[in-house]
């Protein structure tokens, strides 16, 4: 990543910084309905964050290293089949997760970018999966490029199919995992996620089995992540679920992950999709 | 009663609706099979945590609404296996109460293996009044020593609730925190004392 590119992160960060500090402040003469008030104005600073969002870093380099020929046959992704044909790209993302005849599996966007990259470009799954999730000192090549794909589709509807077995399958699976209890502390994605207006501390948790909540849940990811630093793709964000519910790891595109992210999708269909988003 | 005697009422409940089996399959099993062969151990967190015990295997079963015998016969055995202090003394120190409540720490595959468990309190429930950041997944407990009494009976019921809440509510959301070992005699005494020590400010 060229060093003016990094400048222009951190400087989006500071500023994003600096107007977190501000609704603290703005927020702190409120006692009455403090509450409320913390609610309110970490809303306003969702807000702010919104009109500068580093996301569109990621996604000029995504769109580059789509072009640039990679990998051991040195040839670009331009090919690549995300559903809709080989080269589209353009609202390839919302008709996502779906079932690819070619694979025999269900994939969502990232499982189908890493497909393409094994198919095409030559690279093999192991390399993929070594360090998917980037951090503050090492870029993902995949985060960059999933920022890119789903940014194709920006306004266009969420409109995943479950017309194939697999894809109903997948959805069913997808459905009992949501309420799977199990691990040190019996936790389930639906411990947190499964009742309408709950909180963590002041985390308001959507209710994911809710068309509502699910849609504004789904199109929150990818995101960018200001308190990471880092662009966030729905692969990291189930990962780092099953972390908080104690559970043991889930391989990198597995089945299971694909099937979850089947299950919110199908909740979340005909929520217009925003592109890359942006969160504390 | 010991587990396999749960698992076997499991397996008998299915092998007496054969039919219904015929026509819709456990999708449960096949979603555990599919996590059994995707999961990785990492850190701290084995696969041994996806064996189900007898409570996680009922309540995922029926849907957290198991039958009220089986759901009986749990409980019992869930609140025959709960452990009092052999000193009968259960109110510990509320100021060692509230940073455990505090805290959030431990038992996931980022943490150090020594890393000390928090009693995540606050992530569900509200306690003191001063802490705004609390969460709304279990009921507030606010004045709840105020409200109940600081009686040898409601600290015998706050410190099995801690100990293992499924002991009178099977498929509770909330965690076994001594019945799985992640907190130990004194941290569930300190707890008990933060919710019912007329000291605490959960009580002012």
């Amino acid at each position: 990543m060229p060093s003016r590119t990094i400048e222009r992160e951190q400087s989006m960060r500071n500023k994003m910084l600096a107007a977190a500090s501000i609704v603290v402040l703005l927020a702190l003469p409120f006692v009455a309905n403090a509450q409320d008030k913390t609610i309110q104005a970490i809303e306003r600073y969702r807000e702010m964050l919104a009109d500068d969002n580093p996301a569109e870093l990621y996604e000029l380099r995504g769109a580059e290293l789509w072009r640039k020929p990679r990998g051991s046959q040195q040839v670009s992704l331009e090919q690549c089949d995300l559903g809709l044909g080989a080269g589209i790209v353009k609202g390839a993302y919302v008709r996502t997760p779906r079932y690819f005849v070619d694979a025999g599996k269900v994939m969502d966007i990232e499982s189908r970018i890493a497909w393409c990259m094994v198919t095409l470009q030559g690279f093999t799954a192991g390399e993929i999966a070594k360090r998917p999730f980037g951090s503050e000192t090492y870029k993902s090549d995949m985060e960059a490029l999933v920022t890119y794909v789903v940014s194709q589709s920006k306004g266009m509807k969420i409109d995943v199919s479950t017309a194939q077995p697999q894809e109903q399958h997948a959805y069913d699976m997808g459905k009992q995992i949501f309420a799977l209890r199990s691990g040190s502390y019996d936790f389930a994605c639906a411990t947190c996620h499964g009742d309408r207006g709950k909180r963590i501390r002041l985390q308001e948790l959507p209710y994911l089995s809710d068309p509502k909540d699910a849609g504004r849940a789904y199109i929150g990811w990818p995101a960018y992540r200001v308190s990471q630093g880092e662009m966030r793709t729905m692969q990291w964000r189930i990962n780092d679920c099953f972390r908080q519910q104690r559970f043991p790891e889930p391989q990198y595109l597995s089945d299971s992950v694909n099937a979850l992210i089947m299950f919110l999708a199908v909740n979340a269909n005909g929520t217009v999709y925003n592109g890359p988003a942006i969160k504390r | 009663m010991n587990r396999n005697f749960v698992l076997c009422i499991l397996a008998c409940t299915s092998l007496l609706a054969p039919s219904v089996q015929a026509e819709a399959p456990d999708l449960s099993q096949e979603a555990m099979a599919m996590i059994r062969r995707d999961f990785q151990p990492r850190g701290s967190a084995g696969l041994n945590r996806l064996d189900q015990d007898a409570v996680q295997a009922v309540c995922n079963r029926f849907a957290n609404k198991p039958p009220q015998q089986l759901m009986g016969l749990l409980q019992a055995d869930q609140q025959a296996a709960i452990k009092f202090p052999a000193d009968g003394n259960l109110l510990g120190d509320w100021k060692a109460g509230e940073a455990l409540a505090q805290s959030g720490r431990g038992l996931t595959w980022s943490d150090s293996p020594g890393t000390a468990v928090g009693g995540n309190c606050y992530n569900c429930h509200q306690l003191s009044p001063a802490e705004l950041s609390f969460g709304t997944l279990g009921p507030s407990l606010l004045k709840f020593g105020k409200l109940r009494g600081n009686t040898a009976e409601t600290q015998r019921y706050v410190y099995g609730k801690i100990y293992n809440a499924k002991a009178a509510n099977l498929c509770s959301n909330m965690p076994r925190f001594g019945h799985v070992g992640a907190l130990g005699e004194k941290q569930i005494k300190d707890l008990v004392a933060l919710i019912l020590d007329p000291e605490s400010p959960v009580n002012k």
